[in-house]
């Protein structure tokens, strides 16, 4: 689904923040992505991104070389990956709804054919009573919820996730994980980057280890 | 429905004590908000000088197409009616000079009317000069032919001239052609100026537009990153600027537009009201009677169109570019 040969990043002429990535993310597969702080988890979902370019090696998405990509190609690309941000990304102007129903919106839908969805979504991470708030109201919590239900609101192929449980109680963070699992039931590729070991402690997946830049795998 | 939203919503409540919202309450319809806020254009500046600008392009187009009116009015004219002139000789009986001018122009094909201009006619002719209750026969005047020859079909000037020279005694023909040539070189200098005036404002506008679009970007950067990142197409990203910038050059120049008319309609009615008044005669001369006219009307209406078009398309086109700027920056790093 997603391949990396090789692949390695710096920041401008830096050290190497990765380097020598070789990996798989297979299709409905689940795997932790973890690592210290600064280890370069946030690259590395970049790079699955498709948002920032490898200085060296190779990375194919979806069976096409990411350097042959156009502009114009990215869109179709990004709509078939979710992500959520670390720091959220939520647009302060639109309600929690909108914002969830962005990505829908974005590709010309039309609302009575989603409204269910979204609303159905916003209940399922709790945030009903929320629907019409905006995000600058919200608590760290909710805020990250919102962002989660947005990435999944069109059931990507692959869901990238930059700590999505980092500001949210242990059993707030295990009802989003139950989520994340079912959604990799149903087909969907999952790489979710934490260093919560409690929360990987709670199912058996691969964990992709980063350290100094290299990362060892743990099936 | 996805398997994912099937699940028991009882179990996974989160308890927090609060009322449940109703489903009818939450499925209830919801006006969007824009996806780029209009507050966040500095929008108002903008309309004033798109206001300036179609109130300007207003006038200047509506001076050439004027200036273009009322020289094919004199062209038309002019080239209908040549002039034959007897200047009286001493010794020569003016009068058989004039029949026998009259005579020798009417048998030329392509004219279709000979009149001598009538003494009276002279005489109001030349009152303001030399007041009135003089004695035309005891004053050197030349007498005058008026002669209407065919558009189409003109006459041959040159055989007339030297006919009427050869044998008429101070006869000669004044075919108005220095004149013509001079209007309308004069004409054609106008509206050749007032087209590069306009061209060079709509430069301008486009160019202010180009700068308030970048500006707009630059603002609501993080909201085309998020926009980026939910897969919007480049056309649906410029499309969401492209609404609000449509709206304000219709504003500035419908207000621009509406000012030019009244302004236009103002001067018209002063030039009617001045008509004996020599420097609203000039004017008259130049712009003829400076009527409006429901060509005018329709023109500005274009007009206004035309501006907003350019505003809309000039705002797409520069977040198109710069999009993919933008775009590249976040993927280089
Ligand atoms: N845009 C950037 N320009 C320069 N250096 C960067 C940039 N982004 C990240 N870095 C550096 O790259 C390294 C890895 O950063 P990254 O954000 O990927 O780490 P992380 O594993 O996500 O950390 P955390 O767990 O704290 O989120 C860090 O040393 C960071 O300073
Ligand atoms: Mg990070």
């Amino acid at each position: 689904m997603i391949r990396f040969e090789d692949v390695g990043v710096r920041y401008g002429s830096g050290k190497d923040v990765l380097r020598d990535l070789t990996f798989d993310i297979k299709p409905a597969s689940f795997q932790f992505l973890t690592g210290p702080s600064g280890a370069g988890k946030t690259s590395l979902l970049r790079l699955l991104f498709l948002s920032l370019q490898p200085s060296r090696g190779k990375i194919t998405v979806f069976g096409r070389d990411a350097d042959s990509l156009s502009q114009t190609d990215l869109p179709g690309i990004r709509r078939r990956i979710g992500i959520v941000f670390q720091d959220f990304r939520l647009l302060d102007h639109l309600t929690l709804y909108e914002n969830v129903a962005l990505p829908l919106r974005v590709r010309g839908y039309e609302e009575s054919g989603y409204r269910r969805d979204v609303i159905d979504l916003l209940k399922w991470v709790g945030l009903a009573e929320r629907v019409d708030a905006f995000p600058p109201i919200l608590s760290g919590g909710e805020k990250q919820r919102a962002a989660i239900a947005r990435a999944l609101i069109d059931q990507p192929e692959v869901l990238l996730a930059d700590e999505p449980t980092g500001n949210l109680d242990p059993s707030l963070a295990r009802r989003l994980l139950r989520l994340f699992v079912e959604l990799n039931r149903t087909g969907t590729s999952v790489v979710i980057a934490t260093h919560d070991l409690d929360l990987m402690d709670q199912i058996s997946a691969r964990r992709m280890v980063l350290n100094e830049g290299r990362m060892q795998i743990y099936a | 429905m996805p398997e994912r939203k099937k699940s028991d919503p009882q179990q996974d409540k989160v308890p927090d004590g609060k009322q449940p919202v109703s489903d009818e309450e939450l499925l209830r319809d919801r006006s969007f908000h824009s996806i780029v806020p209009q507050d966040s254009i500095a929008g108002s500046a903008l309309v004033l000088v798109i206001a300036i600008m179609a109130f300007l392009a207003s006038l200047t187009l509506s001076a050439v197409v004027l200036v273009n009116d009322t020289a094919r009015g004199w062209q038309s004219d002019i080239a209908r009616e040549v002039t034959v002139q007897v200047r009286p000789i001493d010794g020569v009986d003016i009068t058989q000079s004039v029949i026998s001018a009259r005579q020798i122009v009417g048998k030329f094909s392509g004219v279709e009317a000979v009149s001598v201009v009538a003494d009276e006619n002279l005489q109001l002719m030349l009152q303001p000069w030399l007041g009135s209750g003089f004695d035309l026969d005891q004053l050197p005047v030349p007498r005058l032919i008026s002669v209407r020859v065919s558009r189409t079909n003109p006459p041959d000037y040159v055989a007339m001239a030297a006919e009427l020279t050869q044998k008429v005694p101070g006869a000669s023909l004044d075919n108005h052609r220095a004149w013509l040539d001079r209007l309308n070189t004069m004409a054609r200098t106008t509206i050749v100026v007032g087209i590069l005036v306009f061209a060079l404002m709509m430069a301008a506008t486009v160019l202010t537009v180009v700068f308030a679009t970048r500006g707009a970007m630059a603002g609501n950067r993080h909201i085309i990153e998020v926009l980026h990142f939910v897969g919007a197409e480049r056309a649906y990203i410029a499309g969401q600027f492209q609404k609000h910038f449509l709206l304000l050059g219709l504003k500035g120049a419908l207000a621009g537009g509406v000012l030019a008319i009244i302004a236009l309609a103002f001067f018209g009615a002063w030039v009617r009201g001045n008509e004996a008044d020599p420097s609203a005669e000039q004017v008259t001369a130049f712009f003829g009677t400076f009527s409006v006219g429901l060509a005018g009307y329709v023109g500005t209406g274009m007009l206004i169109f035309f501006i907003a078009m350019l505003t809309a398309i000039t705002s797409r086109l520069t977040v198109f570019r710069h999009v993919g700027t933008l775009d590249q920056s976040a993927v280089e790093t």
